[in-house]
């Protein structure tokens, strides 16, 4: 397991069209086993289009991809990963549980062996008393906590996670971010995080990824280093060296993008 | 953060987002149930209560403008009292001793008209499944097989009858009935709101789930059976309801056009002949077809309530 988690060599994505338009250009980024890395940068910087990449749901126009050592594709058919989006996506006919369960019984997982896993991961995301319900049920962010428990359901070792919390109140939202955090230190995967909030970047990572758009590319890389996971309580967020390194995020993008502003970025 | 979790539960156990009210609301009580029932005895009350109305009203002969009538005319002929028309049922079909009562002549020919219409409902529902399936697998053939479909609803029912017919009587694998030929043009009306019902539902789900699905590395028979199919239940329930109502007015038709003797259809075409010596007869078939399209789709609804889970929305945040 020497691999890096994810290996982003010179990849360029082109929107080919009436108007051809150059999403990403010379990215280049490596993310390493157990690591939790944000993307974030104004509204068309192509963050997501990134993730789309890593994720294989969308394949690059140039450069390549590698998830734990392999081609992007093979990772995706060997569920190397699991994904979650801005909308919690849950399906609306299946209970909480048989939600979370999905993955596990699309690759063929026992039924035993498929309850005693939702029963793990409900616990972990503290909705063991809704397993029976359906996520009509549900509000916004309880159903975003079931969106990951489905992402983490066959303990991937990279999750990927485009805005998950975008849709969400702030309170809500710092409480799913807390446990974010301990969610990670306790199953140790690395982590791709997509955002346009500054706080929440800086909360959550070990490093940021500050991009600027069209075309599409990395401005400059923050290394938090505010300690493992594990550590992270919410009195960090008082704390010197945090705002330190919001500051410090910050210079990135607009510096990063002084001719542009850095439109869509939340400064909060 | 545990107590946030704890918070949340809270919440929801002290009842301000109750999670059992919405099931309860979901499975109705049985007064709730006995509503829609009650809705359409007092619209048919009231259909009747019109009826006499109009014959109290207007003048026999009608009422005109000009040379031209704008209100039928209500006589006795034309326009017989409900009275007499429900008190008609019950006497025999005809004169001839020992004759059944109308009713229950009514109800035998109904009978064997909503036989040929079950079948001619499974004959559409599948034709049309299969379609739509081929439709939704294969972006060619949706653009190649959507336009005919909807092409063949402009072929009148009534120009298939001889053809059908005709190639019947040359299949030689088995006997060919009257009654099939029936069931087969009476298809070709209740195929087209499945086909084109499921391809909206099968072509639903949002680029999200396709995009969730795409990530599970999940097959296209998997992508079908856990994500098209549940997802396409609310477009197919309709459309099955749709195509029940649709197979019994096409045997109907489908019966006076071949001449089929026995069903609903031709005794519609034979009773009208009575109009002038027994103006309520007419009416005991047309009633009869009308209650057959009411089970035909109350037999289908019945089918929507133990799909009812896939029915729900997504309520996002």
């Amino acid at each position: 397991m020497t691999a890096a988690a994810v290996q982003v060599t010179d990849v360029g994505r082109v929107f080919a069209g009436e108007r051809t338009v150059t999403a990403l250009e010379h990215v280049d980024l490596t993310v390493g086993a157990g690591e939790f890395v944000s993307l974030i940068g104004p509204s068309g910087c192509g963050k997501s289009t990134l993730l789309r990449l890593i994720a294989d749901l969308d394949q690059p126009t140039s450069g390549a991809i590698s998830v734990f050592g392999r081609p992007a594709e093979q990772a995706r058919l060997a569920h190397d990963y699991g994904i979650a989006f801005q909308q919690a996506g849950l399906l609306p006919w299946r209970t909480v549980r048989a939600n979370i369960e999905l993955p596990l019984s699309l690759h063929g997982v026992g039924r035993g062996a498929r309850r005693e896993r939702a029963d793990e991961m409900l616990a972990l995301v503290g909705l063991t008393d809704f397993a029976e319900h359906f996520p009509d049920q549900l509000s916004g962010g309880m159903q975003q906590r079931v969106a990951i428990a489905r992402a983490l359901a066959e303990r991937p070792s990279l999750l990927l996670m485009d805005e998950p919390f975008g849709a969400l109140d702030e309170m809500t939202r710092e409480r799913l971010q807390s446990e974010l955090v301990r969610i990670c230190a306790e199953t140790q995967a690395a982590v791709v995080f997509v955002t346009h909030s500054i706080p929440e970047a800086v909360f959550l990572s070990d490093r940021v990824v500050v991009m600027s758009a069209r075309p599409g590319r990395i401005a400059g890389i923050v290394d938090v280093g505010l300690g493992r996971a594990g550590e992270r309580g919410d009195d960090l967020r008082e704390d010197g060296a945090y705002f330190a390194a919001v500051t410090a995020v910050r210079e990135a993008l607009h510096g990063g993008a002084s001719a542009v502003p850095a439109r869509g970025v939340e400064t909060r | 953060m545990t107590t946030g979790v704890a918070g949340e539960a809270a919440v929801a156990a002290s009842g301000v987002m109750p999670p059992r009210t919405v099931r309860r609301r979901a499975l109705p009580g049985p007064l709730q149930a006995l509503r829609p029932v009650g809705l359409g005895i007092a619209a048919v009350l009231l259909l009747a209560l019109l009826w006499e109305a109009v014959k109290a009203l207007v003048p026999d002969d009608g009422w005109s403008i000009g040379d031209l009538r704008v209100l039928p005319r209500t006589t006795d002929l034309a326009m017989p009292h409900v009275t007499e028309m429900l008190a008609r049922l019950g006497d025999p079909l005809t004169a001839q001793p020992g004759a059944d009562p109308l009713w229950l002549a009514v109800l035998r020919a109904g009978g064997t008209s909503l036989r040929i219409a079950a079948v001619s409902w499974l004959i559409g529902v599948v034709v049309g499944l299969l379609l739509a399936l081929l439709m939704t697998r294969f972006r060619i053939a949706r653009s190649a097989v959507l336009p005919l479909v909807v092409l063949s609803q402009t072929v009148p029912l009534i120009a298939l009858a001889p053809l059908v017919k005709g190639w019947g009587a040359k299949i030689e694998v088995l006997t060919w009935e009257p009654w099939m030929s029936v069931a087969v043009i009476a298809s070709y009306l209740a195929f087209f709101p499945v086909a084109v019902g499921t391809l909206r539902g099968l072509t639903s789900p949002d680029a999200l789930h396709r995009d969730l699905f795409a990530g599970y590395a999940a097959s296209w028979s998997q992508e079908l059976v856990h994500l098209r199919l549940p997802a396409s239940v609310p477009h197919l329930l309709p459309a099955l309801r749709l195509a029940a109502t649709s197979a019994v007015l096409g045997v109907v038709v489908a019966e006076v056009s071949t001449g089929m003797p026995g069903g609903i259809g031709r005794m519609i075409l034979e009773f009208a002949n009575f109009a002038s010596s027994d103006p309520a007869k007419p009416w005991a078939p047309i009633f009869g077809a009308v209650l057959l399209g009411l089970v035909a789709s109350g037999a289908v609804a019945l089918l929507g309530t133990g799909l009812r889970r896939y029915r729900r929305a997504e309520v996002t945040a």
